[in-house]
């Protein structure tokens, strides 16, 4: 008998693999979705009411309060967390982060100084040292 | 009963090879991973053009600023609905969960009446945009607007087929074990173009329109 106890639960087992491994709640979709509203609300709030008269100080809020969102919609929308996939998922993601990171920051700051170098004023001889 | 013990891995005492399967080596389900490592390849493209446009955004070439032609209300409107496409999705996999076919069913459409708004918006502000002498062609700055931002928008018009698809796929063969995969991709797909879309609000309007 306990053989076939065994045999049943290993059947029930194999139909779990149904869900994927993915285990999505009520809950966790509403606290991701109820942050994610506040997260958007409050830059939009910022910019559209004038709140923030400085400009950079603004920029970084926005871009702060938009990378915790992002983090909110991995965790309670992709339920990103270490042991899903066996790891595997969190590997791929922190590689193409390491990429995006490189990517973004390569591209500005080397266009940025390029821009600058080629502003007319470095055309004037009286300019250059 | 005890024959069939017997004939089991690790049972009764002639058996020397015992194989432990810890679910620990690979993952349980190699297409979800594969579909997350496509994502992670679209989130590339995706580097590149916000990359682009953060260097040329400001690149105005006598056109209009970003300032003059962005308007937020309507992305405002636009964000709400994406947000809201994102958990009615979301309820629709909880449905599926609980197999429960025809809620997961009117999720999923109502997910894709929030995702045709969104479409339907941004290509009235595309239109709005090229019809007052701002399309692509205008400045650097439009240039990459129009790209990052109307490349998001197609990752949404595909999604929006999927889902179609999807759902004449479950009306035909019911919730079947291959659809419920199908689903999950498409769930991650459109949670992730949520996320895509965060960074474009953020980046794209919100920074844009900035003094």
């Amino acid at each position: 008998m306990s053989a076939h106890d065994e045999l049943h639960a290993h059947g029930d087992d194999r139909g779990h693999d149904e869900d994927f491994g993915i285990h999505a709640t009520f809950s966790g979709y509403m606290t991701g979705f109820v942050a994610s509203v506040v997260l958007t609300v409050i830059p939009f709030w910022l910019v559209m009411g004038h709140v923030i008269t400085k400009s950079s100080t603004a920029a970084v809020i926005i871009l702060a309060l938009a990378a915790v969102q992002i983090v909110v919609h991995m965790i309670y929308f992709l339920h990103m967390n270490a042991k899903s996939e066996g790891g595997w998922n969190m590997l791929a993601l922190v590689f193409t982060i390491v990429l995006v990171v490189i990517t973004l920051s390569g591209s500005i700051w080397i266009m940025y100084h390029l821009n600058s170098n080629m502003m007319p004023s470095m055309m004037d001889p009286s300019n250059l040292p | 009963m005890s024959e069939i013990s017997n004939t089991l891995p690790g049972r009764g005492p002639h058996q020397p090879l015992v194989f432990h399967d810890t679910h620990e080596s690979h993952p349980a389900n190699g297409t979800l991973l594969g579909f997350w490592v496509y994502l992670m390849s679209d989130c590339l493209i995706f580097a590149c053009l916000f990359a682009a446009y953060g260097v040329l955004g400001r690149e105005y070439a006598g056109g209009p600023t970003a300032q003059e032609v962005l308007e937020l209300p309507a992305v405002a409107v636009n964000t709400s609905l994406l947000l809201l496409s994102s958990i009615t999705y979301g309820f629709a996999v909880l449905a599926m969960q609980r197999n429960q076919r025809n809620p997961m069913l009117v999720w999923l459409v109502i997910t894709g009446l929030l995702g045709a708004g969104f479409i339907t918006l941004e290509l009235r502000e595309f239109a709005h945009l090229i019809s007052i002498g701002a399309g692509p062609q205008r400045s650097a700055f439009l240039s990459s607007f129009f790209t990052l931002v109307g490349t998001h928008g197609l990752h949404v018009t595909c999604g929006l087929i999927w889902l179609v698809v999807l759902i004449t796929q479950v009306l035909k063969k019911g919730l079947i074990s291959a659809n419920k995969r199908r689903l999950l991709c498409l769930s991650m797909f459109w949670h992730f173009l949520d996320v895509v879309w965060v960074g474009v609000f953020s980046f794209v309007y919100l920074m844009g329109v900035l003094p």
